[in-house]
């Protein structure tokens, strides 16, 4: 306790504030470490297993019951013709449900409402996806277990991320642009087309490649639409029978032979690898663009 | 208010065109009365400065001149404006017509991200310009006195010319559409002296072929390019108003009203 100028006397527990400092930062830093040593262990787990059936013939080979034989090549064509087509189902429809979103819709209770579930629809679980594509696009559709099926399903699943992500980008364009080009005569469709999107692009994309990122690890909902697993021939056509890699890794795991574990994990280091390539790709068009459109 | 014409400006100018003129113009922003009764003539080739404290609504009663306005959800304007006999805000006219034609400049130089040429390209296409592009996006960078500048690169980003140029290039991009009327928020405002006194100078030129509308805070800048002032206050139910409008000159000289008076002298809470 010391007097001060006031005559008030404060007591300034200096020491312990500083072990409460301290301790807060040990916790902190302790909560990182769990995250990060259960991916380390998990990824070290997956490596020593798997580095060994990584090999050209692992990727370029059908299914088999042998193991020495097996590869995943039909789960890998799956997976490209799965996600290209996610792709296109998915960008036209979620780009759009932003533009509207941001540049159109009146900002009433309706809005709101549509705003508050599309934030929803990106937390329900994926499984829920899969049975309505089955119900919807399966039976009532009679798409059967096609590609197209699946397309439409993961299509559902992503599209709430790719419109969040969307609107983020679209609002980021200064309103200044907007103004600048109204001023000029343009009418909205003119301003959206020539100075929003042109500038939002960037953002768009790299929220797609990450919406796309989720769809690709996604087994459930695929599981539900096409159980297939063992497929000796490559899709070519959208309303062919499919497997892809999540499935693949999921039945060799299910065997009782441990070789097939070792595929499962070396299928997972090719999933992986996928997917940092799609992460690193969306990373480098953003800090591409966004430079320019900092200024 | 009616508008005072002085003896003096009687034998300098011969006629005076009348091209835009606002009747009993009010603007709200949902419950808010933001300008009140506003009664002005804009008269063609000359420059008109619109001066007044923060607040005043200024700016606003500019936004109205070529309906920038409609963009602010809740902005509703009452009243009329008239520019070649139509009243801008009756229900048959196309804003984006009526923007091609009143151009503006605002307070923060804003180019598209896009490069020097494209941002003058921009407003010829979305108007469906069909003749030389090259030769419009230099006529235009030539106005705007910055063709010298950016001949050799004008495909590089608009957003790597300095602050000024960007302001100029937002000119230039303004005059390509070829309007009648340019309106101007502040547009030196952001801009360091030597780059102020570029866009005065500009200005100056531009007289003898548009009709300008500026909007500014400085009172010297508005003494030194105006030919006509326009003191807006605000009253005391927080809307703005038209003190009075009368030759530059004759305003910070001899202004009819005691607050204006005030406001030119710094005697002015």
């Amino acid at each position: 306790m010391k007097p001060t100028n006031s005559g008030i006397r404060i007591n300034p527990r200096r020491n312990v504030r500083i072990l409460i400092g301290k301790v807060s930062y040990i916790v902190f830093l302790l909560s990182v470490f769990v995250g990060i040593v259960g991916l380390v262990l998990l990824l070290f787990e997956v490596f020593t297993k798997g580095i060994p059936w990584v090999s050209w013939h692992f990727i370029t080979d059908y299914p088999s019951r042998h193991p020495d034989e097996a590869g995943l090549f039909s789960a890998l064509m799956g997976t490209v013709w799965l996600m290209g087509m996610t792709a296109v189902f998915t960008v036209p429809v979620g780009v759009g449900a932003a533009i509207y979103l941001e540049e159109y819709a009146p900002k009433n209770w309706l809005t709101k409402v549509i705003e508050i579930n599309v934030a929803n629809l990106a937390g329900v679980p994926s499984i829920v996806y899969g049975l309505l594509g089955l119900a919807l696009f399966v039976y009532w559709m009679h798409l059967g277990r096609s590609i197209i099926a699946g397309a439409l399903t993961l299509s559902l699943l992503v599209l709430p991320i790719v419109i969040l992500a969307s609107r983020e980008a679209i609002r980021a364009v200064p309103n200044a642009y907007r103004e600048a080009a109204y001023a000029m005569g343009a009418d909205q469709w003119q301003v959206i087309k020539g100075v929003v999107l042109p500038s939002a692009v960037p953002g768009i994309l790299t929220g797609t490649i990450l919406a796309m990122s989720r769809a690709i690890g996604e087994a459930a909902p695929v599981i539900a639409i096409s159980a297939l697993v063992y497929l000796t021939f490559i899709p070519t056509h959208p309303m062919e029978r499919f497997t892809v890699l999540p499935i693949q890794i999921f039945n060799w795991v299910a065997r009782p032979q441990e070789e097939f574990r070792g595929l499962a994990a070396a299928g997972i280091i090719v999933l992986l690898v996928i997917l940092l390539t799609m992460n690193a790709i969306a990373v480098f068009v953003r800090n591409k663009y966004q430079v320019r459109s900092e200024e | 208010m009616p508008i005072k014409e002085s003896p003096e400006k009687m034998q300098v100018e011969a006629i005076d065109t009348v091209v835009l003129s606002a009747n009993k113009l009010n603007v709200y922003y949902g419950d808010f009365h933001a300008v009140m009764d506003i009664d002005m003539n804009i008269k063609k080739n000359r420059i008109t400065a619109l001066i007044g404290p923060s607040g005043c609504g200024k700016s606003t009663f500019l936004r109205c001149l070529n309906r920038m306005n409609d963009l602010i959800v809740n902005a509703r304007v009452e009243g009329e404006v008239i520019f070649e006999n139509q009243n801008i805000y009756s229900s048959d006219i196309d804003a984006t017509e009526i923007r091609s034609r009143i151009g503006m400049v605002f307070q923060k130089p804003n180019p598209f991200p896009k490069s020097i040429y494209q941002n003058i390209a921009f407003g010829l296409k979305v108007n469906g310009f069909m003749g030389d592009m090259n030769e419009a996006v230099e006529r235009s960078l030539k106005q705007a006195a910055l063709w010298d500048e950016v001949k050799d690169r004008l495909n590089d980003s608009a957003l790597n010319l300095s602050g000024g140029q960007q302001q100029r290039l937002c000119i230039a991009r303004a005059l390509a559409v070829e309007p009648e009327v340019i309106l101007m928020d502040e547009p030196a405002s952001a801009l360091d002296p030597i780059a102020t006194l570029a866009i005065e100078d500009l200005i100056k030129e531009l007289k003898s072929s548009y009709t300008i509308v500026i909007v500014t805070h400085n009172m010297q800048q508005a003494a030194r390019v105006s030919d006509e002032t326009a003191f807006f206050m605000v009253g005391d139910n927080r809307s703005g108003y038209l003190v009075e409008l009368d030759d530059t000159q004759k305003i910070f000289t001899n202004p009819t009203n005691k607050k204006t008076e005030e406001y030119i002298t710094g005697r002015f809470s």
